[in-house]
């Protein structure tokens, strides 16, 4: 649910990246907010265990500019990636206007993320979204390790409807601005449909 | 997403800050701000230069959705009102009309008790302009608002530029 405001001629929109605990959602993130100029950024939010682990989410607010004199800003989320998490995962995608699921590539985590995106699957049609309706955009994190799955096998896993998805080092940030772009370009197109 | 967009017009969102001002001044508060459930700040008044109110609206967002989230649980339709106590300011927190959060941060030159009272009324008349809100912004998509959409004519280039 975006929140346009006429007033103060501003444009809001929340993206959520989803995917399974460890996947690097916070890392994505933290790239983001490293590599964004102190003016077109907020504070990075991290409400996280002692040991780093997300407890409820992340929250970085981004003003990227502008479009037609209407500041545009990005309120970008991170999910608790933990399965036990499941009841304050779903709170955070209550209006989400785009997604981004991010995807482990490590060969002994498919299965997490093919739960996981079920998961998102579920909790979106709880809050009255469909995922074939949203903004979408995947990414295939960690690809720098060695014992990674194919990226044709994950395809066909996890993006059988061959949805834009990019290879990604959250890490060193490869991938991580692409996907943010994809999925903000979404979004904004989205709304140009609406208005 | 289209159904549920918060669309903000001059007038409505002059009489908010009109309503917020009010508030802030009758209960004697450091600052009063309204946030929309998914966390994104709507208008504020009073003390807010040292304060990040980008961040405390998503955290109050986060907080209400936690608080809603334990109601479920508990068969309650919801816990309207939250109240936080520090040791120098307070913060009261108040869902309205199911959509917006009316958040009051106050210190010891007011008290709950008148909080709670001005927030009774500041919430009846708030709810009226949402209402108001919410039937504009559903005529108008009926209607058309074409020729003052910024949306229409946004080109691939425009959004491109952005991330330049």
């Amino acid at each position: 649910m975006s929140f346009i405001n006429y007033s103060s001629r501003e444009i809001n929109c929340k993206i959520v990246y989803y995917g399974p605990g460890l996947c690097g959602k916070t890392t994505n993130l933290q790239y983001v907010y490293k590599k964004t100029n102190p003016d077109q950024k907020g504070k990075l939010i991290s409400l996280a265990t002692e040991t780093e682990r997300t407890l409820f989410f992340d929250f970085l607010p981004l003003a990227l500019g502008d479009i037609k004199g209407f500041k545009v800003r990005f309120h970008l989320y991170t999910v608790p990636g933990q399965v036990f998490y499941a009841a304050s995962r779903k709170l955070i995608l209550k209006g989400v206007d785009g997604v981004v699921f991010v995807a482990d590539s490590q060969i002994e985590r498919m299965e997490a993320n093919m739960e996981s995106l079920d998961d998102l699957k579920i909790n979106l049609a709880e809050q009255g979204y469909e995922l074939e309706k949203l903004p979408y955009t995947i990414q295939f994190n960690k690809r720098d390790l060695p014992n990674v799955a194919p990226v044709e096998n994950m395809n066909k896993l996890l993006n059988p409807r061959n949805v834009p998805c990019f290879d990604g080092c959250a890490v060193t940030g490869i991938g991580v601005f692409e996907t943010l772009k994809n999925v903000a370009k979404q979004v904004l197109i989205e709304l140009k449909k609406h208005y | 997403m289209s159904g549920s967009d918060l669309i903000m017009y001059e007038e409505e969102f002059k009489k908010i800050d009109e309503e917020l001002q009010k508030l802030y001044l009758q209960t004697n508060a450091k600052v009063v701000f309204l946030v929309d459930k998914n966390g994104q700040l709507i208008a504020s008044a009073g003390e807010t230069q040292d304060i990040d109110t980008t961040s405390l609206a998503s955290l109050t967002a986060g907080n209400i959705a936690a608080t809603g989230g334990i109601a479920r649980l508990l068969g309650e339709k919801e816990f309207s009102i939250l109240f936080h106590e520090g040791e120098k300011d307070n913060i009261h927190i108040s869902l309205i009309g199911q959509r917006v959060i009316l958040v009051v941060i106050f210190d010891k030159r007011s008290s709950l008790g008148l909080v709670r009272l001005r927030v009774k009324k500041s919430s009846e008349a708030l709810v009226g302009i949402f209402g108001d809100i919410t039937s504009k912004s559903e005529k108008e998509k009926v209607e058309g608002r074409l020729d003052e959409s910024p949306f229409a004519e946004i080109s691939d280039e425009d959004i491109d530029n952005l991330f330049r």
